[in-house]
């Protein structure tokens, strides 16, 4: 049962009964909405960029515990980070969750977001961490249509 | 339909009497001695798919080493031994939904290509612009999607019958929806997100008042319940093999022959021809005009393998015994102060979906997975069942005539274990 408690520690439960910066922020000038067709979670990503810079960034989602948690962790960690700064997180969560790239099982800069590296062992929950990511990502590079995870 | 536990128990007492040992029918099921995650395999996805008796695995083997050729082309011995085995089962299935002729049993690969089937070649003769085809809030996505691909060709357009909260169809709008441009009403006989069974001998009786033929999804059915096409007088009935203990990649469309033979060929290929020049062919007779190109000889085979392993252990043992698991899992799920189980029609088929209040479903599902337990977690391919009871998806257990109580409680031990995790 070591995989599943490390999967639910208190910190993902946390932050998905408590999601953080939740809602839609009105200044927002970049958006991009997800959407996992296999359990139906959706997710819409707000952000505030200013000279290369995510000043704001707030969501709204219906989902499981783990998409919640990754974008309720994924937006505390990325705010006030540069583009750049936000698209190397991305790589180095995504190294994180699938166990692949160089970057695998180290994502030393993800804080808190390190506890959903347990998702590694569960492969079929593996798209429910990424979502979140996915769409801000597009979100970031300006993509209108709606980013899927399957 | 609300048997007490006590009455279910004697008709349990009953079955067994006859024959129905819950036990011996598991030795049938290799795979249910598996374990996963080093516990015993508790499944209960059956809706999705159900697992295949021995007798299935050794029909398939049994064809390829002893009996497999092209069918219906070959002079030589081992053709004639695959034809004959083929319309062997062909005949089986014939018996098994009671119709009238062999020849309105097309194999398909599965209800899927059946409803597309029809969808595309009744369509094709039958739907003008304006037309209407009636459907239930509760199909299953491939009994939506075929429609309104055919509104999209043919400029038909879909009227949809609403259910209750229970999960029942509303009849009385059934009623209304019917205008002189209906079609075609395609309708399922039990819905696989909630386990409603229609009352399909009345909505086709009603359908036939206004002269309209129905078509009716039967996968969710034909594993449960003994169905005679020609008592409900169904125009069409399609079913897959694979959720009735067979193979996947093989299915049935049932039409009545005068339907069948008025409309076109779905598919051009070898097997429908009866005569090919280059400026123009014509088409075999029923069943093949619809079979195009080699079929799944060896699932269609294994096919009739599954009907004969289910009448041998008779619908009247296997329904008592669903009944039991359903009434059973009803209680001891109902149990729980803080799930809701979605599809309480009085009427319903040995499936139950439910959510559980501030967990979604996704990590209810994987939580079981590692106690054993599968189930479905999601929308079903039936998103708009979903978005009537306002839930995203949900925890569906479906059963097969091989579950027991046993697992039903692994089922509601894995949800004790799901609530814990979530620290409640």
């Amino acid at each position: 049962m070591n995989a599943l408690t490390d999967l639910y520690q208190e910190v993902i439960l946390d932050h998905s009964r408590h999601p953080r910066n939740f809602g839609h922020a009105e200044d927002a000038n970049r958006e991009a909405k997800g959407y996992n067709p296999l359990c139906g979670d959706r997710i819409a990503i707000y952000l505030r960029v200013e000279d290369g810079v995510i000043a704001d960034v707030t969501f709204e989602a219906k989902g499981c515990a783990i998409s919640l948690a990754s974008a309720s962790m994924m937006t505390d960690l990325i705010k006030g980070r540069s583009e750049d700064e936000a698209d190397a997180l991305f790589g180095q969560f995504y190294a994180l969750v699938t166990g692949n790239g160089e970057d695998a099982g180290e994502g030393g800069d993800l804080e808190d977001l390190e506890a959903l590296g347990g998702v590694r062992e569960f492969p079929s929950r593996i798209k429910c961490a990424t979502l979140a990511w996915h769409a801000m990502k597009a979100a970031l590079e300006g993509e209108a249509t709606e980013v899927r995870t399957e | 339909m609300s048997a007490s536990t006590d009455t279910v128990k004697t008709r349990i007492a009953a079955a067994t009497a006859d024959g129905f040992d819950v036990e011996r029918v598991r030795a049938d099921f290799p795979i249910l001695g598996q374990r996963v995650f080093d516990v015993p395999l508790v499944y209960l996805d059956n809706g999705a798919s159900a697992q295949k008796p021995r007798s299935v695995i050794d029909s398939i083997k049994h064809t390829y080493e002893t009996q497999y050729a092209n069918v219906h082309r070959g002079v030589h011995y081992m053709s004639q031994q695959a034809t004959e085995a083929m319309e062997a089962a062909r005949e089986k299935i014939r018996g098994f939904i009671n119709a009238g002729e062999a020849r309105e049993i097309i194999f398909v690969r599965g209800a899927t290509e059946a409803i597309n089937l029809v969808a595309a070649s009744w369509g094709q003769i039958n739907l003008k612009p304006g037309d209407e085809i009636i459907l239930s809030v509760m199909e299953h996505h491939s009994n939506i999607v075929p429609w309104q691909f055919a509104c999209e060709r043919f400029g038909a357009v879909l009227k949809v019958v609403p259910i209750d909260d229970s999960g029942e169809l509303m009849m009385a709008e059934y009623g209304e929806l019917f205008s002189a441009r209906t079609r075609l009403v395609a309708m399922t006989h039990v819905s696989n997100a909630l386990g409603t069974i229609t009352p399909i001998a009345d909505i086709i009786r009603i359908a036939h008042d206004h002269g309209v033929p129905v078509l009716v999804d039967g996968c969710q059915a034909v594993p449960h319940m003994e169905v005679d096409v020609q008592a409900m007088d169904a125009d069409f009935y399609v079913f897959s093999g694979h959720k009735l203990y067979g193979p996947s990649g093989i299915g049935v469309l049932y039409g009545k022959a005068a339907l069948l033979d008025a409309m076109p060929p779905y598919q051009g290929g070898g097997e429908m021809i009866q005569q090919v020049t280059f400026e123009g062919s014509t088409y075999a007779e029923l069943p093949y005009k619809f079979e195009a190109g080699t079929p799944h000889i060896a699932g269609a085979i294994a096919m009739g393998a599954a009907v004969d392993y289910v009448n041998g252990l008779g619908f009247a043992g296997i329904a008592a015994h669903e009944k039991d698991l359903l009434s059973y899992a009803t209680e001891r799920i109902g149990a729980f102060n803080n799930i809701r189980i979605i599809g309480t029609a009085p009427d319903k088929a040995a499936i139950i979906s439910f959510v559980i209040d501030g967990i979604h479903p996704h990590d209810a599902g994987t939580i079981l997975d590692r106690e054993g337990v599968a189930v479905r977690t999601g929308h079903h391919c039936a998103q708009p069942v979903m978005d009537r009871y306002d839930v995203t998806a949900t925890i569906r257990a479906s059963f097969a005539l091989y579950n027991t109580r046993d697992e039903i409680d692994a089922l509601v031990t894995g949800l004790d274990r799901v609530q814990e995790i979530f620290g409640r």
